[in-house]
Protein backbone atom coordinates (compact mmCIF):
# COMPACT_ATOMS: atom_id res chain seq x y z
CA UNK A 1 0.00 0.00 0.00
CA UNK A 2 2.70 2.15 1.13
CA UNK A 3 4.72 1.54 -2.48
CA UNK A 4 1.66 1.57 -3.89
CA UNK A 5 1.42 5.74 -2.68
CA UNK A 6 4.61 6.36 -3.35
CA UNK A 7 4.36 5.21 -7.15
CA UNK A 8 1.05 7.50 -7.65
CA UNK A 9 3.07 10.00 -5.91
CA UNK A 10 6.10 9.77 -8.41
CA UNK A 11 3.67 9.78 -11.17
CA UNK A 12 1.74 12.97 -10.34
CA UNK A 13 4.60 14.35 -9.67
CA UNK A 14 5.92 13.74 -13.31
CA UNK A 15 2.72 14.72 -14.44
CA UNK A 16 2.52 17.85 -12.85
CA UNK A 17 5.96 18.71 -13.95
CA UNK A 18 4.91 18.00 -17.37
CA UNK A 19 1.88 20.27 -17.42
CA UNK A 20 3.38 23.28 -16.31
CA UNK A 21 6.60 22.97 -17.90
CA UNK A 22 5.07 22.46 -21.70
CA UNK A 23 1.94 25.19 -20.76
CA UNK A 24 5.28 27.45 -19.92
CA UNK A 25 6.52 26.63 -23.29
CA UNK A 26 3.23 27.59 -24.59
CA UNK A 27 2.81 30.94 -22.71
CA UNK A 28 6.35 31.63 -23.31
CA UNK A 29 6.06 31.90 -27.12
CA UNK A 30 2.45 33.62 -26.66
CA UNK A 31 4.62 36.42 -24.53
CA UNK A 32 7.25 36.44 -27.09
CA UNK A 33 4.42 36.56 -29.72
CA UNK A 34 3.35 39.89 -28.31
CA UNK A 35 6.71 41.33 -27.81
CA UNK A 36 7.01 41.00 -31.47
CA UNK A 37 3.47 42.49 -32.08
CA UNK A 38 1.71 39.27 -33.07
CA UNK A 39 -1.10 37.25 -31.90
CA UNK A 40 1.02 34.16 -31.30
CA UNK A 41 -0.69 30.46 -30.56
CA UNK A 42 -2.98 29.48 -28.28
CA UNK A 43 -1.31 28.48 -25.08
CA UNK A 44 -1.72 24.21 -25.53
CA UNK A 45 0.52 24.83 -28.74
CA UNK A 46 3.06 22.96 -27.38
CA UNK A 47 0.86 20.01 -26.14
CA UNK A 48 -0.29 19.83 -29.87
CA UNK A 49 3.18 20.05 -31.18
CA UNK A 50 3.88 17.13 -29.02
CA UNK A 51 1.46 15.06 -29.64
CA UNK A 52 2.39 15.42 -33.22
CA UNK A 53 5.56 14.46 -32.87
CA UNK A 54 4.98 11.13 -30.81
CA UNK A 55 2.45 10.02 -33.67
CA UNK A 56 4.62 10.40 -36.49
CA UNK A 57 5.02 7.31 -38.58
CA UNK A 58 8.67 7.22 -39.08
CA UNK A 59 11.56 8.12 -36.59
CA UNK A 60 14.83 7.15 -38.22
CA UNK A 61 17.86 6.97 -36.19
CA UNK A 62 21.57 6.43 -36.87
CA UNK A 63 22.35 3.83 -34.41
CA UNK A 64 22.40 2.70 -30.67
CA UNK A 65 23.48 5.63 -28.75
CA UNK A 66 21.29 8.07 -30.83
CA UNK A 67 18.49 5.87 -30.13
CA UNK A 68 18.94 5.74 -26.38
CA UNK A 69 20.34 9.84 -25.94
CA UNK A 70 16.41 11.30 -25.49
CA UNK A 71 15.78 8.26 -23.27
CA UNK A 72 18.92 9.21 -20.73
CA UNK A 73 17.82 12.93 -21.60
CA UNK A 74 14.34 12.31 -19.89
CA UNK A 75 15.45 9.88 -17.11
CA UNK A 76 18.33 12.43 -16.26
CA UNK A 77 15.15 15.33 -16.21
CA UNK A 78 12.85 12.38 -13.93
CA UNK A 79 15.66 11.76 -11.41
CA UNK A 80 16.23 15.00 -10.67
CA UNK A 81 12.53 16.11 -9.99
CA UNK A 82 12.43 12.94 -8.05
CA UNK A 83 14.74 15.11 -5.37
CA UNK A 84 13.19 18.16 -6.06
CA UNK A 85 10.40 19.11 -2.97
CA UNK A 86 7.95 20.99 -5.30
CA UNK A 87 6.25 22.30 -1.67
CA UNK A 88 7.58 23.11 1.29
CA UNK A 89 6.61 20.85 4.79
CA UNK A 90 6.14 17.69 2.26
CA UNK A 91 2.85 19.15 1.29
CA UNK A 92 3.22 17.37 -1.90
CA UNK A 93 4.39 13.68 -1.96
CA UNK A 94 7.91 13.75 -1.03
CA UNK A 95 9.53 11.21 -3.53
CA UNK A 96 13.75 11.00 -2.70
CA UNK A 97 13.29 14.82 -1.34
CA UNK A 98 15.22 13.70 2.15
CA UNK A 99 17.56 11.43 0.35
CA UNK A 100 19.61 13.34 -1.45
CA UNK A 101 21.39 17.02 -1.83
CA UNK A 102 22.08 19.65 -3.42
CA UNK A 103 25.86 17.94 -4.76
CA UNK A 104 24.21 14.81 -6.04
CA UNK A 105 21.81 17.19 -7.72
CA UNK A 106 24.58 19.03 -9.49
CA UNK A 107 25.87 15.90 -10.76
CA UNK A 108 22.58 14.65 -11.90
CA UNK A 109 22.31 17.63 -13.65
CA UNK A 110 24.54 17.53 -16.19
CA UNK A 111 24.01 13.65 -17.07
CA UNK A 112 21.60 14.85 -19.43
CA UNK A 113 23.91 17.08 -21.39
CA UNK A 114 26.52 14.65 -21.88
CA UNK A 115 24.46 11.55 -23.03
CA UNK A 116 23.11 14.20 -25.51
CA UNK A 117 26.36 14.95 -26.36
CA UNK A 118 27.07 11.12 -27.19
CA UNK A 119 23.78 11.17 -29.11
CA UNK A 120 24.33 13.58 -31.19
CA UNK A 121 27.73 12.61 -32.03
CA UNK A 122 26.37 9.82 -33.27
CA UNK A 123 24.19 11.58 -35.66
CA UNK A 124 27.09 12.41 -37.86
CA UNK A 125 25.76 15.81 -38.69
CA UNK A 126 28.61 18.71 -38.62
CA UNK A 127 25.96 20.83 -36.97
CA UNK A 128 24.81 18.72 -34.05
CA UNK A 129 28.99 18.56 -33.18
CA UNK A 130 28.95 22.17 -33.14
CA UNK A 131 26.49 22.32 -31.17
CA UNK A 132 27.57 20.15 -28.58
CA UNK A 133 31.19 21.97 -27.87
CA UNK A 134 28.89 24.64 -27.72
CA UNK A 135 26.42 23.75 -25.14
CA UNK A 136 29.56 22.34 -23.31
CA UNK A 137 31.61 25.00 -23.18
CA UNK A 138 28.81 26.96 -22.46
CA UNK A 139 28.17 24.80 -19.24
CA UNK A 140 31.69 25.63 -18.24
CA UNK A 141 30.44 29.17 -17.92
CA UNK A 142 27.30 29.13 -15.85
CA UNK A 143 28.40 26.13 -13.47
CA UNK A 144 30.92 28.17 -12.17
CA UNK A 145 28.71 31.46 -10.55
CA UNK A 146 25.69 28.64 -10.30
CA UNK A 147 28.00 26.31 -8.34
CA UNK A 148 29.49 28.66 -6.08
CA UNK A 149 26.13 30.20 -5.25
CA UNK A 150 25.14 27.14 -3.65
CA UNK A 151 28.37 26.74 -2.42
CA UNK A 152 28.32 30.22 -0.79
CA UNK A 153 24.90 28.89 1.07
CA UNK A 154 25.88 25.52 2.32
CA UNK A 155 29.34 27.39 4.14
CA UNK A 156 26.77 30.13 5.35
CA UNK A 157 23.38 27.44 6.55
CA UNK A 158 25.61 24.57 7.28
CA UNK A 159 24.11 22.00 5.51
CA UNK A 160 23.97 20.84 2.01
CA UNK A 161 20.28 19.77 1.91
CA UNK A 162 17.51 21.42 -0.14
CA UNK A 163 15.17 20.85 3.08
CA UNK A 164 17.90 22.10 5.25
CA UNK A 165 18.02 25.21 3.56
CA UNK A 166 14.05 25.82 3.42
CA UNK A 167 13.98 25.08 6.97
CA UNK A 168 16.71 27.81 7.62
CA UNK A 169 14.69 30.21 5.59
CA UNK A 170 11.48 29.09 7.93
CA UNK A 171 13.74 29.58 10.81
CA UNK A 172 15.23 32.99 9.90
CA UNK A 173 11.99 34.12 8.86
CA UNK A 174 12.99 35.61 5.27
CA UNK A 175 13.70 34.17 2.16
CA UNK A 176 17.71 33.34 1.34
CA UNK A 177 17.30 36.08 -1.33
CA UNK A 178 17.48 38.76 1.60
CA UNK A 179 20.15 37.11 4.34
CA UNK A 180 22.38 35.93 0.86
CA UNK A 181 21.85 38.27 -1.56
CA UNK A 182 24.94 37.91 -3.49
CA UNK A 183 25.13 34.54 -3.78
CA UNK A 184 21.63 34.76 -5.03
CA UNK A 185 22.39 37.14 -7.88
CA UNK A 186 25.06 34.97 -8.81
CA UNK A 187 22.89 32.39 -9.15
CA UNK A 188 20.13 34.20 -10.82
CA UNK A 189 22.79 35.84 -13.21
CA UNK A 190 23.63 32.04 -14.61
CA UNK A 191 19.99 31.51 -15.06
CA UNK A 192 19.97 32.48 -18.97
CA UNK A 193 22.68 30.11 -19.59
CA UNK A 194 20.73 26.89 -18.56
CA UNK A 195 17.33 28.01 -20.27
CA UNK A 196 19.24 29.05 -23.44
CA UNK A 197 17.28 31.39 -24.55
CA UNK A 198 18.71 34.65 -26.31
CA UNK A 199 21.35 35.69 -25.83
CA UNK A 200 22.83 32.48 -24.94
CA UNK A 201 20.95 30.28 -27.67
CA UNK A 202 24.16 29.74 -28.90
CA UNK A 203 23.74 25.66 -28.79
CA UNK A 204 20.61 25.59 -30.67
CA UNK A 205 21.24 28.87 -32.68
CA UNK A 206 18.25 28.70 -34.88
CA UNK A 207 19.17 29.55 -38.54
CA UNK A 208 22.68 29.73 -37.56
CA UNK A 209 23.21 25.74 -36.54
CA UNK A 210 19.63 24.37 -37.97
CA UNK A 211 18.91 23.21 -33.99
CA UNK A 212 22.59 21.93 -33.42
CA UNK A 213 22.03 18.74 -31.13
CA UNK A 214 18.83 17.84 -32.19
CA UNK A 215 19.23 18.40 -36.20
CA UNK A 216 18.92 14.76 -36.66
CA UNK A 217 16.58 13.74 -34.38
CA UNK A 218 12.52 13.67 -35.53
CA UNK A 219 9.19 12.10 -34.56
CA UNK A 220 8.75 10.06 -31.34
CA UNK A 221 13.04 11.45 -30.36
CA UNK A 222 12.02 15.10 -30.75
CA UNK A 223 8.90 14.46 -28.75
CA UNK A 224 10.84 12.77 -25.48
CA UNK A 225 13.00 15.34 -25.55
CA UNK A 226 10.74 18.28 -25.91
CA UNK A 227 8.74 16.86 -22.75
CA UNK A 228 11.83 16.00 -21.01
CA UNK A 229 12.98 19.77 -21.54
CA UNK A 230 9.41 20.86 -20.28
CA UNK A 231 10.25 18.84 -16.81
CA UNK A 232 13.80 19.78 -16.60
CA UNK A 233 12.33 23.56 -17.06
CA UNK A 234 10.10 22.87 -14.42
CA UNK A 235 13.00 21.06 -12.30
CA UNK A 236 14.91 24.20 -12.28
CA UNK A 237 12.45 26.63 -11.76
CA UNK A 238 11.08 24.84 -8.97
CA UNK A 239 14.69 24.58 -7.66
CA UNK A 240 15.33 28.40 -7.72
CA UNK A 241 12.22 28.64 -5.49
CA UNK A 242 12.85 26.46 -3.50
CA UNK A 243 16.51 27.63 -2.47
CA UNK A 244 15.97 30.80 -2.61
CA UNK A 245 12.24 32.60 -2.84
CA UNK A 246 11.32 30.29 0.39
CA UNK A 247 9.73 27.67 -1.48
CA UNK A 248 5.81 27.44 -2.06
CA UNK A 249 3.09 25.91 0.41
CA UNK A 250 0.73 25.26 -2.37
CA UNK A 251 0.36 25.02 -5.94
CA UNK A 252 -1.00 28.25 -6.92
CA UNK A 253 1.82 30.25 -5.27
CA UNK A 254 4.53 27.32 -6.55
CA UNK A 255 3.23 28.82 -10.33
CA UNK A 256 2.94 32.01 -9.41
CA UNK A 257 6.83 31.69 -8.34
CA UNK A 258 8.33 29.91 -11.26
CA UNK A 259 6.58 32.34 -13.66
CA UNK A 260 7.76 35.31 -12.58
CA UNK A 261 11.01 33.90 -12.53
CA UNK A 262 11.02 32.17 -15.92
CA UNK A 263 10.21 35.84 -17.33
CA UNK A 264 13.50 36.57 -16.23
CA UNK A 265 15.55 34.61 -19.02
CA UNK A 266 12.61 34.84 -21.66
CA UNK A 267 12.12 38.62 -21.69
CA UNK A 268 15.36 39.50 -21.75
CA UNK A 269 16.18 36.60 -24.32
CA UNK A 270 13.19 38.32 -26.20
CA UNK A 271 14.85 41.85 -26.79
CA UNK A 272 18.25 40.30 -27.42
CA UNK A 273 20.40 39.14 -30.30
CA UNK A 274 22.61 36.11 -29.74
CA UNK A 275 25.84 36.04 -28.41
CA UNK A 276 29.09 34.51 -30.01
CA UNK A 277 30.19 31.45 -27.46
CA UNK A 278 33.26 32.98 -26.46
CA UNK A 279 31.29 36.17 -25.35
CA UNK A 280 28.83 34.13 -23.60
CA UNK A 281 31.43 32.25 -21.26
CA UNK A 282 32.64 36.09 -20.87
CA UNK A 283 29.85 37.31 -19.68
CA UNK A 284 29.36 34.66 -17.14
CA UNK A 285 32.77 34.60 -15.94
CA UNK A 286 32.35 38.69 -15.50
CA UNK A 287 29.40 39.85 -13.25
CA UNK A 288 27.99 36.74 -11.94
CA UNK A 289 31.81 34.99 -10.68
CA UNK A 290 32.32 38.16 -9.36
CA UNK A 291 28.66 38.17 -7.09
CA UNK A 292 29.76 34.55 -6.81
CA UNK A 293 32.70 35.83 -4.39
CA UNK A 294 31.40 37.82 -2.61
CA UNK A 295 28.75 35.76 -1.71
CA UNK A 296 31.64 33.36 -0.50
CA UNK A 297 32.89 35.81 1.06
CA UNK A 298 30.00 36.97 3.14
CA UNK A 299 28.97 33.16 3.99
CA UNK A 300 32.20 32.56 5.44
CA UNK A 301 32.03 35.68 7.65
CA UNK B 1 -7.60 5.28 -51.67
CA UNK B 2 -9.93 7.42 -50.25
CA UNK B 3 -10.63 7.80 -46.73
CA UNK B 4 -14.21 9.36 -45.68
CA UNK B 5 -14.26 11.03 -42.39
CA UNK B 6 -17.20 7.84 -41.14
CA UNK B 7 -14.04 5.66 -41.04
CA UNK B 8 -12.17 7.98 -39.17
CA UNK B 9 -11.88 6.48 -35.76
CA UNK B 10 -11.53 9.41 -32.47
CA UNK B 11 -8.42 8.27 -32.44
CA UNK B 12 -7.66 9.19 -35.69
CA UNK B 13 -9.53 12.41 -34.97
CA UNK B 14 -7.42 13.40 -32.47
CA UNK B 15 -4.55 12.59 -34.60
CA UNK B 16 -5.04 14.22 -37.51
CA UNK B 17 -6.29 17.28 -35.39
CA UNK B 18 -2.91 17.47 -33.60
CA UNK B 19 -1.26 17.22 -36.89
CA UNK B 20 -3.10 19.71 -38.76
CA UNK B 21 -2.67 21.86 -35.80
CA UNK B 22 1.28 21.86 -35.22
CA UNK B 23 2.65 22.53 -39.48
CA UNK B 24 6.72 22.49 -39.18
CA UNK B 25 7.53 24.07 -42.37
CA UNK B 26 10.31 23.37 -44.58
CA UNK B 27 10.75 25.79 -46.92
CA UNK B 28 12.76 25.25 -49.54
CA UNK B 29 13.11 29.19 -51.14
CA UNK B 30 15.62 29.07 -54.54
CA UNK B 31 12.49 30.40 -56.04
CA UNK B 32 11.80 33.90 -56.21
CA UNK B 33 8.45 33.64 -54.75
CA UNK B 34 10.15 32.58 -51.36
CA UNK B 35 10.51 36.26 -50.80
CA UNK B 36 6.96 36.09 -49.29
CA UNK B 37 7.42 33.57 -46.77
CA UNK B 38 9.08 36.03 -44.29
CA UNK B 39 6.13 38.47 -44.17
CA UNK B 40 3.77 35.41 -43.84
CA UNK B 41 5.93 33.89 -40.99
CA UNK B 42 6.54 36.93 -39.42
CA UNK B 43 4.60 39.81 -37.23
CA UNK B 44 2.20 40.81 -40.43
CA UNK B 45 0.63 38.00 -40.70
CA UNK B 46 1.78 35.81 -38.16
CA UNK B 47 1.29 31.84 -39.44
CA UNK B 48 2.20 31.13 -36.00
CA UNK B 49 -1.04 31.67 -34.44
CA UNK B 50 -2.22 29.03 -36.96
CA UNK B 51 0.47 26.54 -35.60
CA UNK B 52 2.63 26.99 -38.75
CA UNK B 53 6.19 27.65 -38.02
CA UNK B 54 9.61 27.33 -39.46
CA UNK B 55 11.55 24.02 -38.53
CA UNK B 56 15.18 23.74 -38.96
CA UNK B 57 15.82 20.54 -40.21
CA UNK B 58 14.15 18.11 -42.80
CA UNK B 59 13.93 15.83 -40.18
CA UNK B 60 11.77 17.66 -37.61
CA UNK B 61 9.70 19.18 -40.46
CA UNK B 62 6.36 18.21 -41.52
CA UNK B 63 5.75 20.51 -44.99
CA UNK B 64 7.87 20.73 -47.66
CA UNK B 65 7.55 24.20 -49.11
CA UNK B 66 8.72 24.43 -52.49
CA UNK B 67 8.68 27.99 -53.43
CA UNK B 68 8.64 28.60 -57.01
CA UNK B 69 10.74 27.08 -59.97
CA UNK B 70 13.06 24.22 -59.62
CA UNK B 71 16.09 24.31 -61.61
CA UNK B 72 17.32 20.39 -61.94
CA UNK B 73 19.82 20.56 -60.17
CA UNK B 74 17.95 22.20 -57.15
CA UNK B 75 15.35 19.16 -58.29
CA UNK B 76 18.00 16.77 -56.54
CA UNK B 77 18.13 18.33 -53.51
CA UNK B 78 14.63 18.47 -52.70
CA UNK B 79 14.10 14.47 -53.18
CA UNK B 80 16.84 14.22 -50.70
CA UNK B 81 15.06 16.86 -48.07
CA UNK B 82 11.50 15.22 -49.00
CA UNK B 83 13.30 11.51 -48.53
CA UNK B 84 14.92 12.37 -44.76
CA UNK B 85 11.55 14.09 -43.70
CA UNK B 86 9.31 11.77 -41.09
CA UNK B 87 5.81 10.75 -42.22
CA UNK B 88 3.46 11.89 -42.06
CA UNK B 89 4.41 14.76 -44.37
CA UNK B 90 3.38 16.87 -47.02
CA UNK B 91 4.16 19.25 -49.69
CA UNK B 92 2.90 22.68 -51.03
CA UNK B 93 3.69 23.73 -54.50
CA UNK B 94 4.24 27.31 -54.63
CA UNK B 95 3.32 29.35 -57.72
CA UNK B 96 2.68 28.78 -60.91
CA UNK B 97 6.41 27.42 -61.48
CA UNK B 98 5.51 24.17 -59.40
CA UNK B 99 2.49 24.12 -61.77
CA UNK B 100 3.37 24.61 -65.03
CA UNK B 101 6.81 25.65 -64.98
CA UNK B 102 5.16 29.36 -64.83
CA UNK B 103 6.84 32.09 -66.97
CA UNK B 104 10.53 28.81 -66.89
CA UNK B 105 7.86 26.86 -69.08
CA UNK B 106 10.32 26.34 -71.61
CA UNK B 107 13.47 26.81 -69.69
CA UNK B 108 16.35 24.42 -70.45
CA UNK B 109 16.42 23.67 -67.20
CA UNK B 110 13.81 23.65 -64.97
CA UNK B 111 11.09 21.47 -64.09
CA UNK B 112 7.68 22.18 -65.23
CA UNK B 113 5.39 20.10 -63.43
CA UNK B 114 6.69 19.31 -59.77
CA UNK B 115 3.88 16.79 -59.02
CA UNK B 116 5.76 14.20 -61.24
CA UNK B 117 8.88 14.47 -59.33
CA UNK B 118 7.01 14.34 -55.44
CA UNK B 119 3.71 13.91 -54.74
CA UNK B 120 2.01 17.69 -53.99
CA UNK B 121 -0.86 17.43 -52.10
CA UNK B 122 -1.89 21.53 -52.51
CA UNK B 123 -0.74 24.09 -54.81
CA UNK B 124 -1.13 27.49 -54.29
CA UNK B 125 -1.60 29.65 -57.73
CA UNK B 126 -0.17 32.92 -58.65
CA UNK B 127 3.05 34.19 -59.60
CA UNK B 128 3.56 34.95 -56.88
CA UNK B 129 1.18 34.35 -54.49
CA UNK B 130 0.78 36.98 -51.38
CA UNK B 131 0.60 35.88 -47.95
CA UNK B 132 -3.02 35.39 -47.82
CA UNK B 133 -2.85 33.39 -50.86
CA UNK B 134 -0.50 31.13 -49.31
CA UNK B 135 -2.38 31.42 -45.79
CA UNK B 136 -5.65 29.87 -47.58
CA UNK B 137 -3.13 27.31 -48.79
CA UNK B 138 -2.50 25.95 -45.55
CA UNK B 139 -6.02 26.00 -44.49
CA UNK B 140 -6.74 23.86 -47.47
CA UNK B 141 -4.00 21.54 -46.77
CA UNK B 142 -5.61 20.92 -42.60
CA UNK B 143 -8.85 19.98 -44.65
CA UNK B 144 -7.60 17.35 -46.42
CA UNK B 145 -5.20 16.53 -43.38
CA UNK B 146 -8.46 16.88 -40.89
CA UNK B 147 -9.78 14.54 -43.46
CA UNK B 148 -7.15 12.29 -43.82
CA UNK B 149 -6.67 12.61 -47.62
CA UNK B 150 -3.58 14.29 -47.54
CA UNK B 151 -2.05 10.92 -48.49
CA UNK B 152 0.68 12.23 -50.87
CA UNK B 153 3.70 10.34 -48.78
CA UNK B 154 2.60 6.79 -48.89
CA UNK B 155 1.27 7.68 -52.82
CA UNK B 156 5.54 8.40 -53.28
CA UNK B 157 6.15 4.68 -51.14
CA UNK B 158 3.85 2.80 -53.43
CA UNK B 159 5.11 4.66 -56.31
CA UNK B 160 8.49 4.97 -55.48
CA UNK B 161 9.86 3.28 -58.48
CA UNK B 162 7.48 5.59 -60.85
CA UNK B 163 8.46 8.95 -59.48
CA UNK B 164 12.06 7.34 -59.56
CA UNK B 165 11.55 7.09 -63.24
CA UNK B 166 10.64 10.37 -63.62
CA UNK B 167 13.36 12.21 -61.16
CA UNK B 168 16.41 9.99 -62.80
CA UNK B 169 15.22 11.45 -66.49
CA UNK B 170 15.70 14.73 -65.59
CA UNK B 171 18.75 14.19 -62.88
CA UNK B 172 21.55 13.51 -65.42
CA UNK B 173 24.13 12.59 -62.82
CA UNK B 174 22.13 10.51 -60.50
CA UNK B 175 24.74 9.87 -57.81
CA UNK B 176 22.31 9.13 -54.82
CA UNK B 177 21.42 5.81 -52.64
CA UNK B 178 18.49 4.61 -54.22
CA UNK B 179 16.47 5.29 -51.58
CA UNK B 180 17.71 7.82 -48.65
CA UNK B 181 15.84 8.23 -45.51
S1 LIG C 1 5.71 31.51 -59.86
FE1 LIG C 1 6.46 33.55 -60.38
S2 LIG C 1 7.19 34.34 -58.40
FE2 LIG C 1 7.03 32.13 -58.18
S3 LIG C 1 9.05 31.36 -58.68
FE3 LIG C 1 7.84 31.30 -60.55
S4 LIG C 1 8.30 33.24 -61.57
FE4 LIG C 1 8.96 33.45 -59.45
Amino acid sequence: MDLLIKILGALATVVLAFTVGMTYGGLTRKVIARIQNRIGPPWYQNFLDNLKLILKKEAVHHGFMQHVAPLWLIAMSITTLMFIPILKDGAWFTNFNFDGDLILLLYLMVIGSLGMALGAGQTGNPNSAIGVTRGLTQMVGFEIPWVMALVALMIQYETTSITGLMDAAEAQGTWLVFSSPFATIAAILAMPGMFRYSPFDIVGAPAELASGPVSEFGGKYLSTMMTSGAIFAFVKLTLYVDIFFGGASNLVELVVKTFILYMFPVLWGAVSPRFRTEQAVKFFWGWPVLFGIIGLIQASF
Amino acid sequence: MINDKNSQGIVDIIAEYARKQSLFIMAYGTGCGAIEIPPTLTSRYDAERLGIRGAATPRQADVLLITGYLATKSLKRVIRVYEQMQAPKYVIGFGSCTINGGMYWDSYNTINLLDKYIPVDVYINGCMPRPEAVIAGFEKLKELIQSGNALGWKKYEDNLEEYRENQKKVIVNWQMPDYNW
